[in-house]
């Protein structure tokens, strides 16, 4: 009989490190390190097989403090690297810490192609709209017109869409949460954490020195529950202190935001599918916030788990030509094609 | 059946042994002028002659067709005793078109075999190789042995029983020129007979046509009274053994599946489609059931980045590129030195700056392999001497990267990747293995606590228990690898890495200058010159000349005898394919009054080049052209 052995139970404490933590006093990242330090002991993995990649920035220094394996890279890179590790041992479990430079400015290009590849990666993007390690540039994720010390008279940019940008990548988990929703924030982790393929997780973070403030109108006072619209797979799409508004159909495809009541029930509205295969609803949702009365969605956006991972297909293609072609000879392989002898 | 049995036979020809001969195929980048040459490389080959290649082609997949930047060249050299070099001048020319002609003339020798294709000397053709006359008739070409052969006219007659269209019945006309060139070589066409058979086994059409052209290319030959004279160039005195034919980038590929093996790791390749290293991503890609993992990755960053997260997991990780992509790969090769991990990144030099020339040879990246990072980075660099070579190259290059966790370079150029020669195959278990080791006891484990003979630091794989620990590109603490910015921590770290590289000078073999082991010159040298250079001192020594040969396979530390060497000569020379790049390394390091050679075409040395350079150097008049 084969005695398949359990983890051994893990706390919180087991994923704390002796390092001292470095960032600002007040700063949205040690709820986020938070978080994942509840959760991670609740996955059911063994802890010697959590990595934690990171790029750089301030998020970046997030593997210091998790007692795991991990490995702080070089700007931008993170998922390139992460990609190599899933690749090479898909046994372990590999988290992704980064922020809204590192992620989608100088290491954009990775990021999409991990999304697109559905590497099994999750992808904690800590979004505080600034560059804080470099003391206050604006980001990829800042508003237009921001005023920072290298735009004294407004940026031109117009900022990315995280949310949006995922889905236009085809990740097959897309959702969003914010530092200080702490239990809101550990049900999305867990939610990421089910899931196979890149599960990509935009925390909105607050930056207190450089940014201070960055997503006050969600999370202040009434403004999350008039601003925000909690998503939930199977629920219809309802928002408001008194859950009195929501989010209909309309008959050309588009959305529209309504008030219930005066013949409008929930009935009428539209009912969230986190698990609908093609991604047009999904960057429908998580476009919504650009325009005016209409709030924005966190949760899970998008959760389809039928795309095979990329490690997997890779795996799956070495064994098919080592059924094929049996395992590799090197001394038949140096002979292969023509050869001669010479006496 | 093929009316060409028929035609009477010509009257007897006469056949000359002789040593060696250097042919070239030129035509058209849509002609198949690089099939061509390949099989007659390896139909020479498997035949037991020495061989040397030149493939030189456009950057262009399809330059417009009959124009000069379009014209695609293969040369062989093939002897019946040991030769280094594809040959200076050409005995045997074969011209596509006006364009090929007008390209190659000035390398083929007087009196030299000279074969064109007639049917594409007409006016337009001329035209697109901005030719005012046509050199058939203008006498141009009186000091040849001129062949015009109207080879679209004789294979279209050759096929035009089996129902193809005209376009297609054209692209068999290299296959009929090979034809020629067997003949004229005395070679057997079989070995072509059978690529053709294997290569479209699932087009019998094209089967036929090809093996068509290439007999009736023969039979032309033995027909008409045209060729008065055929070659024999009989077997070479090899080392015995078996042997194959080999390029430099199938050799590195073997070499790195080869290396995994003996150290009993998976091997992952992380690359980024680059000329003229992509063929060995092709190679690779193809040993699956080696358990070879290849990454196609979006950029070169990528490739390299992903590799150095293999590496983390216990893979041995290698990454390859050219020029320009080392340049993007050198942040992430800092990060390898900070982290300790190993990895090799292969160059496969090619001329630049910038996207330069991608398809031609140049030795221009020694002092970015060296030097090419932030900070003080130090790598240890190997090169390659010839094709064949490239498959010790990786297996050596992987051993240190293992035992030293470090990142080694691998520099290789254009010229080794394309060139072919015969490769004596070792037998594997001839080969030492170098089993890779990993930290596996927590009692004790500090990640940077460092083994006091190689200064590695232990190799603890993601997936151990109680190993758990960080690593980064900030500075680390020796010893326990944390997080530190102190003075004299990073001092003792920037030297410690140091030390590390500068200790494989005790891990690797001194070298032995070939030729005289002191005198007059001593040539150094490195890479894929090694083959002109050593024939032009064999042939210069043969004229009492005393010079001797140093060549360098380990740029990065140099063996430890190297300085007592070059005080043996009252002279060195420095040949390079660059400015002057190794020559600043040993003017820098030893002091001495080192000369350079350099040659910057895009082209490797020619033999007659560097005899003209040592004359001057010792005083003797003479003319080498």
């Amino acid at each position: 009989m084969s005695t398949a052995t359990l983890p051994p139970p893990l706390t919180k404490k087991d994923f704390q490190t002796d390092q001292e933590v470095r960032w600002c006093p007040g700063c949205g990242d040690y709820a986020i390190l938070s978080a994942v330090q509840s959760v991670f002991p609740e996955l059911g993995v063994r802890k010697e097989n959590f990595v934690v990649v990171s790029g750089i920035g301030c998020s970046s220094r997030f593997p210091y403090y998790m007692n795991t394996y991990g490995f702080h890279t070089i700007h931008g890179r993170a998922p390139a690297i992460a990609t190599g590790i899933k690749i090479a041992n898909p046994d372990l479990e590999v988290w992704m810490a980064t922020g809204d430079g590192d992620a989608l400015a100088i290491g954009g290009n990775h990021t999409i192609h991990m999304l697109r590849r559905n590497v099994g990666i999750k992808v904690l993007l800590f979004n505080n709209r600034i560059y804080g390690l470099t003391k206050g540039q604006y980001s990829p994720t800042s508003e237009f017109h921001k005023v920072t010390k290298s735009t004294p008279y407004g940026s031109a940019d117009r900022p990315f869409n995280p949310i949006s940008l995922a889905i236009g990548a085809e990740a097959t988990f897309v959702a969003r949460s914010v530092d200080v929703f702490q239990s809101h924030l550990k049900d999305t982790l867990r939610h990421a954490a089910a899931h196979k393929g890149s599960a990509f997780v935009e925390i909105l973070q607050n930056c207190n020195i450089f940014n201070d403030g960055a997503w006050f109108s969600l999370t202040e006072k009434d403004a999350r529950s008039e601003q925000v619209l909690q998503l939930e797979h199977g629920k219809p799409l309802v928002f408001g202190k008194n859950h009195d508004k929501g989010i209909r159909r309309k008959s050309d495809g588009d959305i529209e935001v309504v008030q219930l009541g005066n013949g409008i029930a929930e009935s009428d509205l539209v009912v969230h599918d986190a698990h609908h295969p093609r991604p047009s609803y999904a960057f429908l949702l998580s476009h919504m916030e650009h325009r005016p009365g209409f709030p924005t969605p966190i949760g899970v956006l998008r959760a389809w788990d039928d795309l095979p991972r990329y490690e997997d297909v890779m795996r799956d293609q070495i064994q098919e030509v080592i059924a094929k072609r049996g395992p590799g000879d090197l001394n038949k392989l140096l002979r292969a094609g023509d050869t001669w002898e010479v006496k | 059946m093929s009316t060409l049995t028929e035609v009477p036979l010509a009257p007897k020809t006469r056949r000359e042994v002789i040593e060696r001969a250097v042919i070239r195929f030129a035509g058209d980048s849509g002609d198949g002028m690089q099939i061509t040459g390949s099989q007659f490389t390896n139909t020479v080959a498997l035949y037991g002659n020495d061989i040397a290649t030149f493939p030189d082609y456009p950057a262009e997949i399809r330059a417009p067709a009959g124009t000069i930047p379009g014209v695609s060249g293969f040369q062989l050299h093939f002897s019946s005793n040991e030769i280094y070099t594809p040959g200076d001048a050409i005995d045997a020319l074969i011209a596509m078109n006006p364009a090929a002609l007008k390209v190659n003339i000035s390398d083929l020798k007087a009196n030299g075999i000279l074969i064109v294709n007639s049917d594409s000397f007409k006016e337009v053709d001329l035209r697109k190789a901005q030719m005012t006359s046509n050199p058939l008739e203008d006498h141009s070409l009186d000091k040849f042995r001129l062949f015009p052969v109207e080879l679209q006219r004789l294979t279209r007659a050759a096929l035009q029983h089996l129902g193809l269209d005209a376009k297609a019945m054209d692209r068999c006309k290299n296959f009929f020129a090979l034809g020629m060139c067997y003949w004229l070589y005395n070679r057997s066409t079989e070995p072509t007979v059978r690529w053709i058979e294997e290569k479209f086994n699932k087009k019998p059409l094209l089967m036929e046509a090809n093996k068509l052209a290439l007999k009736a290319g023969y039979s032309y030959c033995e027909a008409t009274e045209a060729f008065q004279v055929n070659y024999e160039i009989p077997p070479a005195q090899l080392t015995p053994g078996l042997y194959r034919s080999i390029s430099g980038n199938q050799a590195l590929a073997l070499g790195f599946v080869t290396a995994a093996q003996k150290a009993g790791l998976s091997l992952f390749l992380g690359s980024y489609p680059i000329t003229p290293a992509s063929d060995i991503l092709h190679e690779l890609s193809q040993y699956k059931n080696y358990g070879v993992i290849t990454f196609q990755a979006e950029d070169e960053i990528a490739a390299i980045t992903s590799a150095i997260g293999a590496s983390y997991t216990g893979a041995l990780a290698i990454t390859t590129t050219s020029g320009p992509g080392m340049a993007l790969k050198t942040e992430a090769m800092g990060l390898a030195i900070a982290t300790e991990l190993p990895l090799v990144v292969c160059d496969i030099q090619r001329g630049g700056p910038s996207t330069g020339l991608p398809t031609k040879t140049e030795q221009a990246d020694l002092l970015q392999a060296l030097f090419g990072r932030n900070s003080e980075a130090p790598i240890p660099v190997l090169a390659a001497a010839t094709p064949g070579d490239c498959f010790w190259v990786a297996l050596e290059a992987s051993r240190i990267a293992l035992k030293y966790m470090i990142p080694v370079i691998v520099l290789s150029d254009g010229y080794l990747a394309n060139g072919a020669e015969p490769w004596r195959i070792p037998k594997i278990e001839d080969i030492p293995a170098f089993p890779a080791k990993f930290a596996t006891e927590p009692e004790g484990f500090m990640p940077y606590k460092r083994d006091p003979q190689t200064l590695a630091r232990p190799w603890a794989l993601p997936g151990t228990p109680g190993l758990e620990h960080r690593i980064g590109g900030l500075e680390k603490q020796d010893v326990t690898g944390n997080v530190n910015y102190e003075p004299l921590n990073h001092e003792k770290m920037v030297r410690i890495r140091a030390a590390k590289v500068a200790g494989i000078a005790q891990d690797i073999p001194n070298v032995l200058p070939e030729g005289d082991p002191e005198g007059d010159l001593l040539v150094v040298s490195w890479g894929s010159t090694a083959g002109s250079i050593t024939a032009a001192i064999k042939s210069a020594r043969a004229e009492g000349r005393r010079i001797g040969h140093l060549h360098l396979r380990y740029l990065n530390p140099l063996p430890s005898n190297v300085g007592e060497i070059l005080k043996r000569y009252k002279k060195i020379l420095v040949p390079e394919l660059n400015m002057g790049q190794l020559l600043w390394v040993l003017r820098a390091k030893f002091l001495v009054d080192a000369v350079g050679l350099n040659k910057i075409q895009g082209r490797p040395f020619k033999q007659a080049e560097l005899e003209q350079k040592f004359d001057e150097m010792l005083g003797f008049q003479g003319n080498h052209q």
